[in-house]
């Protein structure tokens, strides 16, 4: 599956899509394929802040948890409590349904450095 | 692939079958192919069929054969007939295991036995075998490291017997538990074995090393209508915890006693002489200081995983050996080793995770046990 365009990328195989201010995050069908079914998430509250290279929840498989990274500082202002609820959604919607949160962007430069979808799509097929 | 990883002969069939290959002691196996919950699905509702080629095997023969493993092993195999097989334990002199084994007795008209090892310890087994040979030159007995000439899979599930009828001569009804049998399976010679290491019913076929692709295809083709799918080792790790089997390395290991891995019931005192009896009669005479327990959440967490900390009221108490989001039940389950003060069904416990700790209580196990 090609990453849909319009939205930012991470090299730890998180999306980004922005509107005004806020920036959502969610994993890319990459990550939610690597890691096999998901069983269990882990996020912030409503609230919390988000730093940049830091993990803001975990994800977890039949057989491994991983961390979920912020590519930016802010503020959580929304979490999809579905997805928690329900973590399958990850493996079934990653791009659509399974948004994890969104954020309130600190400084929306450091979405500078994220790849775009070609890049993305490029970096993910070398993996 | 950095690692100098052992293919078994059927990895072109893994990969050609979609698998996630990973490196798991020394050889490159198959983790998943459809996904871990699927496979376990299939195995617990249908039949599922798994590559254990990295698992060894041992041929133990000689006048001596039956004394050897008596010695060197706990569980008391003096009664097994021919074509009979036993869950034993390989033990050191400290009263801790190097290995857990299942021992078959060759069938009627074959000498000796043979032992099926953990891929992790083959090498450790058969070194220890060797210097205990040698060291009690009095056992007349002719050992043989027969895994590399050795191939084995396993079907496991309620249909397994039905699809393994349709390509064997054997009479399946006439193998009981822990009994195998020769028989021709999709044309080719193999022992028919009723073990398995998944709680459901099934087979695990040994056979010669060029013969085991065959019975793959064979199996495959004739499991297509009973729902039979590959399964690898991430489906393996669920059914046996599910069905508390203990893996080697987690419930099991040289420094822990049978007594506290709740394994007394493997260990014969009154066989006579055998390696680490002594130890292992003193731990159970002062009773265990550590007990394996089985446990579920109650509260929401993270999935217990193998070296969580256990704790009560703060304060540790163990750790978890291992666990897992169960895909039968639903809920997280796992095993820990307490201290045995702690123990008990009902009681709580606090699994460790992330730091953050999740309520669970005790429970009986197996978790999951198959309706007979």
């Amino acid at each position: 599956m090609g990453a849909p365009e319009n939205r930012k990328y991470t090299k730890t195989h998180e999306w980004i899509s922005i509107e005004g201010d806020i920036a959502t995050f969610g994993l890319t069908d990459h990550a939610q394929s690597e890691l096999g079914d998901i069983t269990y998430l882990e996020l912030p509250e409503v609230g919390d802040p988000v730093k940049a290279g830091d993990a803001f929840g975990v994800v977890e498989s039949v057989k491994a948890a991983s961390d979920v990274y912020s590519p930016i500082d802010g503020e959580v202002v929304e979490v999809n409590s579905t997805a928690v609820d329900g973590p399958d959604v990850i493996n079934n919607s990653p791009y659509d349904d399974a948004w994890l949160v969104k954020v309130r962007m600190a400084d929306p430069s450091q979405l500078d450095s994220l790849m775009d979808t070609s890049a993305y799509d490029e970096f993910e097929s070398n993996q | 692939m950095s690692e100098n990883l052992k293919n078994t002969p059927l990895v072109d069939r893994h990969i050609a079958l979609g698998a996630r290959m990973v490196p798991f002691a020394g050889w490159n196996m198959p983790v998943q192919y459809e996904g871990v919950i699927a496979e376990h699905n299939a195995v617990r509702n249908a039949a599922g069929l798994f590559d254990l080629g990295h698992m060894g095997q041992f041929d133990v023969t000689g006048p001596d054969a039956l004394a050897f493993l008596q010695y060197t092993t706990t569980n008391d195999l003096s009664n097994l007939n021919p074509g009979e097989a036993k869950y034993t334990l390989l033990s050191n002199p400290d009263g801790g295991v190097i290995d857990d084994l299942i021992v078959y007795r060759k069938p009627e008209g074959e000498a000796g036995y043979m032992v099926c090892m953990n891929a992790s310890n083959a090498d450790i087994d058969v070194a220890w075998w060797e210097k205990q040979a040698a060291a009690h030159p009095e056992f007349d007995v002719n050992l043989r490291d027969i895994s590399a000439d050795t191939g084995m899979i396993a079907i496991q599930g309620p249909n397994a017997q039905a699809i393994t009828a349709k390509v064997t001569d054997a009479d399946l009804t006439s193998i009981g538990d822990f009994s195998w049998a020769n028989g021709s399976v999709a044309g080719v010679p193999a022992k028919i074995a009723r073990t398995g290491y998944t709680g459901e019913d099934g087979f695990e076929f040994y056979c010669d090393i060029a013969d085991i692709a065959t019975i793959w295809d064979g199996l495959m083709a004739a499991g297509g209508e009973h729902g039979l799918v590959p399964v690898g080792l991430g489906a393996r790790d669920t059914l046996r915890l599910e069905s508390r089997m203990p893996l080697y390395g987690q419930e099991l290991g040289m420094d822990i006693s049978p007594y506290e891995a709740g394994l007394g019931w493997a260990v014969n005192l009154n066989k006579g002489d055998f390696v680490g009896r002594e130890r292992m009669a003193e731990v159970k005479a002062n009773k265990p200081t550590r007990k394996a327990v089985g446990f579920k959440y109650v509260g929401k967490g993270g999935a217990p995983r193998t070296h969580y900390p256990v704790a009560i009221d703060g304060q540790e108490i163990g750790e978890v050996t291992s666990g897992t989001f169960s895909p039968t039940l639903g809920e997280n389950i796992g095993l820990a080793l307490i201290k045995s003060e702690y123990a008990g069904v009902g009681k709580p416990l606090q699994i460790i995770v992330r730091g953050k700790p999740v309520d669970a209580t005790q429970v009986k196990t197996p978790f999951y046990k198959r309706e007979s």
